[in-house]
C-alpha cells in the first residue's frame, strides 16, 4: 500500500503545467503502484476565498474518491474559514492545506492559534508545505516567505491533540523542529520524504537513524515535480519491505489514529 | 550502461571528517542505480583552504591530483575533468595539459569568471585542440551575483561558445536552480552546448521542455550533489513517448560522443 499526502490538481500561477488534472494523477499512481493520493488544489494557494477552490477539487474527484482524496485549503485570514474546516470534516478530507506565507498570516499569529484548535477539536490534522519550488528559481513576483520552522513548533504547541504533516521541508528544518519539540509533541508531527536529500549526501537515511523511521511518509509533490522522485529515495534507501510500508502507508495509518 | 557526466567526490583536504564515508556512498548508490561511469571533479578544497568556486592554484592542483588518485583505484568506472581555476591563466593551461596527458577527459569550470570572459578563450581553444569538453557551471537565469561565485548565465555560456564553435560545451545542472525554461530557449539553437540534466530539481515540464528545445541528442545524464533525483529523472525520462536507441543516448551513447574516442571504456 503507498499513499501520497502531497499531490495537487490545477494549473500554477508561476508555470505553466500540462499536467494538471485527476486522470494524469491517476495515471501517474498507476505507473508507479501509488494506490491512494491526497490531493490539493493548486490555485487556491493563492485565492484569498479558498471556498469556491475547494467546491471544484471536491467536484474533479468525485469520480476517482476511491483513489484521490480531497484535501482543502483553509484561509484563517478568510471571515468564516471555519465553514471551510466543516466542509472538509463533511467530505472526509484527511487533512486541510494552510499556507500562512502565502495567504500572508503571520504564522505564529493569534488567528492561526485559533485554526489549530478548531482543527484540533474535529480531529482535522493540519497539512503544511515550506516551499512549492526551489528558492532559487521563483518569479520575481513569487515573493512569499519559505514556511519558518517556528510555524511547526508554534502550531504543535497550541493544542496537545493538533497533529501535523509537513510536506517539502529539508533535513535542516526538519532537525530543528524534531528537536525543538518534546518527544510527545515531535510525535504528532509527519514529515513527507519530497524534499529531502538521498546520497551522496544522504540526509533521508540521517534523519531515519536520528528522527526515525516513524516520522516519515510518501510524498511525491506532483505535478509540480516528478513524482518518480520520492520512489528513487526509497529504493537507494534499501529498506526491508516491513520498514518500507511504514514510510508508504503504516506511519500515516498509526498517526491518523492518533 | 549509464554514464553520469555530472559527479562530485570529497577529499582528505575537503574540511569534512565524513569525506571518505560520502565517497563511498556514491559509489554504492551508482551501483544500485546501475552507473557504470562517474565523470567528477573535484572543486579545490570545497572551501577549506579557498573558496569552493574561487579555489587557489594549490588547491586546484591538489584537488585534480586526489582526482587522478581516485580514477586509479576505480579504474573504468570513475573518470575525471580537470579543474581550473582562469583567474591564474598560466597555471590553468598547464594543468589541463598536465592532467589531460595524466588521463582525464574533460575540463571543468565552475564560477571563477564569467563564461564570456576573455580569460577563458584560451582555454576553451585548448579544449578544442585536445578534443575534450568543457562542463560549466551555470545559474539557471542568474538574476543577480549571487555570494560565493561568480556564476554565468546560459546566455553568457552561449557567448562563449559561439566563439568556440569547435568546442564542445556542456551546460551543467539543468536542474541545478534557477529558471530551466530560460536557459533552454538561450541553449536551443546552438549546438555546441549540450545539456547536463542533473541537479536537485525535478520539476515536472523540465524533461520534455529539454527534448523539445535540444532534441534527445543532446541531453546528458547526471546527478551532482542528489543521485537520488538524477536516478527520478532517469525513471521519468523511460515514461515518455523516446525511443530505446533515444534513451540510450541519454543514458550513454551521447556522452560517447562528446568525450574523447575511447575514453569512457
Amino acid at each position: 500500500m503507498i499513499t501520497d499526502v502531497a499531490t495537487f490538481i490545477g494549473g500554477y500561477a508561476f508555470r505553466h503545467l500540462d499536467a494538471r488534472s485527476p486522470e494524469w494523477l491517476v495515471a501517474q499512481m498507476d505507473r508507479l503502484g501509488i494506490d491512494q493520493a491526497w490531493v490539493g488544489h493548486l490555485p487556491s494557494i493563492l485565492y484569498r476565498d479558498p471556498t469556491p477552490g475547494t467546491a471544484a477539487l471536491a467536484r474533479a474527484l468525485e469520480p476517482f474518491r476511491n483513489r484521490l482524496c480531497p484535501v482543502p485549503t483553509v484561509n484563517p485570514d478568510a471571515p468564516r474559514w471555519e465553514d471551510d474546516l466543516n466542509f472538509a470534516s463533511l467530505i472526509d478530507a484527511p487533512a486541510v492545506r494552510v499556507y500562512p506565507t502565502w495567504q500572508g498570516v503571520e504564522s505564529t499569529s493569534a488567528v492561526m492559534r485559533e485554526l489549530v484548535a478548531a482543527a484540533a477539536a474535529i480531529e482535522m490534522p493540519l497539512l503544511f508545505t515550506v516551499r512549492l519550488e526551489d528558492a532559487r528559481q521563483r518569479h520575481p513576483r513569487d515573493v512569499a516567505p519559505q514556511l519558518p520552522a517556528a510555524a511547526i513548533r508554534f502550531g504543535v504547541r497550541q493544542h496537545p491533540d493538533v497533529r501535523i504533516l509537513v510536506s517539502n521541508a529539508d533535513r535542516a528544518f526538519i532537525e530543528e523542529v524534531h528537536f525543538g519539540l518534546t518527544p510527545v509533541e515531535a510525535a504528532r508531527v509527519l514529515w513527507d520524504i519530497g524534499w529531502v536529500w538521498g546520497p551522496p549526501e544522504d540526509h533521508l537515511r540521517t534523519l531515519i537513524e536520528t528522527v526515525g523511521l516513524e516520522r516519515f511518509v510518501f510524498g511525491t509533490g506532483m505535478p509540480l515535480r516528478i513524482p518518480d522522485g520520492a520512489v528513487a529515495k526509497l529504493d537507494l534507501l534499501d529498506l526491508v519491505p516491513e520498514e518500507r510500508e511504514l514510510i508508504t502507508a503504516g506511519n500515516l495509518r498509526s498517526w491518523r489514529r492518533g | 550502461m549509464l554514464i553520469d557526466v555530472h559527479a562530485h567526490f570529497l577529499t582528505e583536504r575537503s574540511a569534512r571528517v565524513d569525506w571518505s564515508r560520502v565517497n563511498r556512498c556514491r559509489l554504492d548508490a551508482g551501483e544500485r542505480i546501475g552507473i557504470t561511469g562517474h565523470v567528477a571533479s573535484i572543486l579545490g578544497s570545497w572551501g577549506a583552504r579557498s573558496p569552493t568556486y574561487f579555489p587557489s592554484p594549490d588547491d586546484v592542483s591538489a584537488a585534480n591530483e586526489s582526482l587522478l588518485a581516485l580514477m586509479h583505484e576505480h579504474a573504468g568506472r570513475v573518470y575525471g575533468y580537470c579543474v581550473v581555476n582562469p583567474n591564474f591563466a598560466t597555471h590553468a593551461l598547464d594543468e589541463i595539459n598536465r592532467r589531460l596527458d595524466q588521463g582525464m577527459i574533460g575540463i571543468k569550470l565552475a564560477a571563477s569568471r564569467r563564461a564570456d570572459d576573455a580569460l577563458l578563450d584560451p582555454i576553451a581553444a585548448r579544449a578544442a585542440d585536445r578534443g575534450v569538453p568543457i562542463l560549466h557551471h551555470v545559474w539557471q537565469h542568474r538574476r543577480r551575483d549571487w555570494p560565493g561565485q561568480e556564476a554565468s548565465d546560459a546566455g553568457e555560456l552561449a557567448v562563449l561558445a559561439l566563439r568556440h564553435p569547435d568546442t564542445d560545451f556542456i551546460m551543467a545542472h539543468l536542474g541545478g536552480g534557477g529558471d530551466w525554461s530560460y536557459s533552454l530557449r538561450v541553449v536551443a539553437p546552438i549546438s555546441n552546448i549540450w545539456i547536463d540534466l542533473s541537479g536537485s530539481g525535478i520539476d515536472m515540464g523540465m524533461l520534455e521542455q529539454a527534448i523539445d528545445a535540444a532534441g534527445p541528442e543532446r541531453l546528458l545524464w547526471g546527478t551532482d550533489l542528489t543521485m537520488d533525483t538524477g536516478w527520478a529523472k532517469l525513471r521519468y525520462l523511460e515514461s515518455l513517448d523516446l525511443t530505446p536507441d533515444e534513451m540510450d543516448g541519454v543514458r550513454f551513447r551521447n556522452a560517447l560522443s562528446v568525450f574523447p574516442r575511447g575514453a569512457l571504456a
